[in-house]
């Protein structure tokens, strides 16, 4: 009985969500959980969050998912795929912290990312 | 003014099926699309990309499925107006008067939408003040290259259209090539020219900058550019080209009393058409309860926008169920031989 109780304190629970944060070009915060294995934009889109547009919905072929990564979790996002950066170029005031939100997938390591959405998309 | 049974706007791999529908079942149309190319999204953002859902096609690129689509109209006599964007679109008693942005009008009982994402335009520079100086001195687009004679060039981006036009106008003007790092997306062998003529003082090429201000009174006399160290350089130019590929904006359409609910049209699933009679969105821009935006849904739906035009085409007329395999008048419109 102990043991089974002990399990049951000392387990951690799942947490299938992670929490991301939205902040708008005007400055309107978004705490959002969103699902692990969703990318940050989907997360965008479902819950309706203005400022992503993700035309090509995901290909990485149209760079109006841009988004800023708050500078200290520019090194704990997966890297940039061959292509990213060439989209970058076409996306709207690129900067160095600046990332297509459909190639960041939503996980352990992403909970309590915060992002930038630029002034617009195009 | 063009007569025509539907008007299709827009030649992607949804607009292109529609039209072979209406051409099988004996419908003419006619092809807006503001693209100077077939193929819409496929040709213009992913022309070498694999897609691997087109049923009984295990794999196939933007281009491909583009091309195969072309052929699959051959037999039909389709009329494309290309470079045309559809800026108006008004009520005339059971017909649609339809403008592009070139002049063209046409007079037609069925508009049928696929639009995909909306037309594609070019990306212009974040610095606002640009805007003051468009078609002027600041350009997305060469028309013709002769202006540039004798002059200073800026040119900002990365891709192969910068590139090429930095070779190109440095034979007789003097370019700045600008972009914001120092790898570029272009051909190879392009890029090794721009670095040989930079070497020779013939192109002067700054990498890791970006534009942050544009200056003149009635005639532009220079930008402002700022590095990732943020150093600021000013630059004396007659004139400014941007390549930052193309966008998708939804532009007119939202004009047009459709009900439209993030960026698509709310359409019905046995018609596939608007909340305004005669008008029907199909493809990536259509929406309804369990839409998905996949270029074989897209498929499905002009199949069957095209036999809702039927009835507003010919209206005295009644809309028969044929297969391609057995029908003799589908055959005839094929031009291929019946058993």
């Amino acid at each position: 009985m102990f043991y089974i109780l002990a399990l049951f304190f000392f387990t951690p629970i799942y947490n299938p969500m992670a929490k991301i944060t939205y902040i708008t070009h005007d400055n309107k915060n978004y705490e959002i959980n969103v699902e692990k294995g969703l990318t940050v934009m989907e997360g965008a889109v479902q819950n309706d969050i203005p400022g992503i547009d993700a035309d090509c919905g995901g290909g990485m072929a149209c760079a109006t998912c841009h988004v800023y990564v708050k500078e200290d979790w520019l090194d704990k996002l997966p890297k940039k795929e061959d292509g990213e950066d060439d989209m970058l170029d076409m996306a709207f005031e690129p900067k160095q912290n600046s990332r297509l939100s459909c190639q960041l997938i939503v996980s352990d390591d992403l909970d309590g990312l915060v992002v930038n959405i630029p002034f617009k998309q195009g | 003014m063009n007569k025509t049974d539907a008007l299709i706007i827009g030649a992607g791999p949804t607009g292109l099926f529609t039209a072979h529908q209406l051409k099988l079942i004996g419908l003419d149309c006619e092809v807006v699309d503001n693209l100077d190319k077939i193929g819409g999204q496929c040709i213009e953002l992913y022309p070498d990309k694999p897609i691997y859902d087109i049923p009984a096609v295990p794999e196939c690129t933007g281009e491909e499925l583009t091309n195969n689509l072309i052929n699959q109209i051959k037999p039909f006599d389709i009329k494309f107006h290309l470079s045309e964007r559809v800026d108006e679109v008004k009520k005339d008693g059971d017909n649609w008067i339809v403008k592009t942005n070139s002049g063209t009008t046409f007079q037609t009982p069925n508009v049928i939408i696929a639009g995909g994402v909306g037309s594609f335009e070019p990306r212009k520079f974040p610095v606002k003040e640009c805007e003051k100086f468009e078609d002027q001195s600041v350009f997305y687009s060469i028309k013709d290259k002769k202006m540039f004679e004798g002059k200073t060039i800026t040119i900002f981006g990365g891709g192969d259209s910068a590139l090429d036009w930095a070779v190109e106008l440095s034979k007789n003007s003097k370019v700045n090539l600008i972009h914001r790092r120092d790898e570029f997306r272009g051909a190879q062998a392009t890029l090794d020219k721009v670095r040989q003529l930079a070497k020779e003082g013939k192109i002067n090429l700054l990498t890791k900058f970006q534009m942050i201000g544009i200056k003149g009174e009635n005639k532009l006399e220079s930008i402002d550019i700022k590095s990732d160290d943020k150093e600021v350089k000013t630059l004396q130019t007659d004139y400014v080209l941007g390549f930052f590929g193309l966008i998708m904006q939804l532009g007119p359409i939202s004009n047009w009393g459709l009900n439209i609910n993030k960026k698509t049209i709310e359409v019905d699933t046995e018609k596939f058409e608007t909340n305004q009679k005669g008008i029907y969105a199909v493809g990536d821009i259509c929406s309804y309860p369990g839409k998905l935006k996949l270029i074989l849904s897209g498929f499905h739906e002009g199949a069957l926008a095209a036999r809702a035009c039927f009835k507003l085409a010919r209206p005295n007329e009644k809309y028969r169920f044929e297969f391609t395999t057995s029908s003799k008048s589908i055959k005839e419109r094929l031009g291929v031989k019946s058993d």
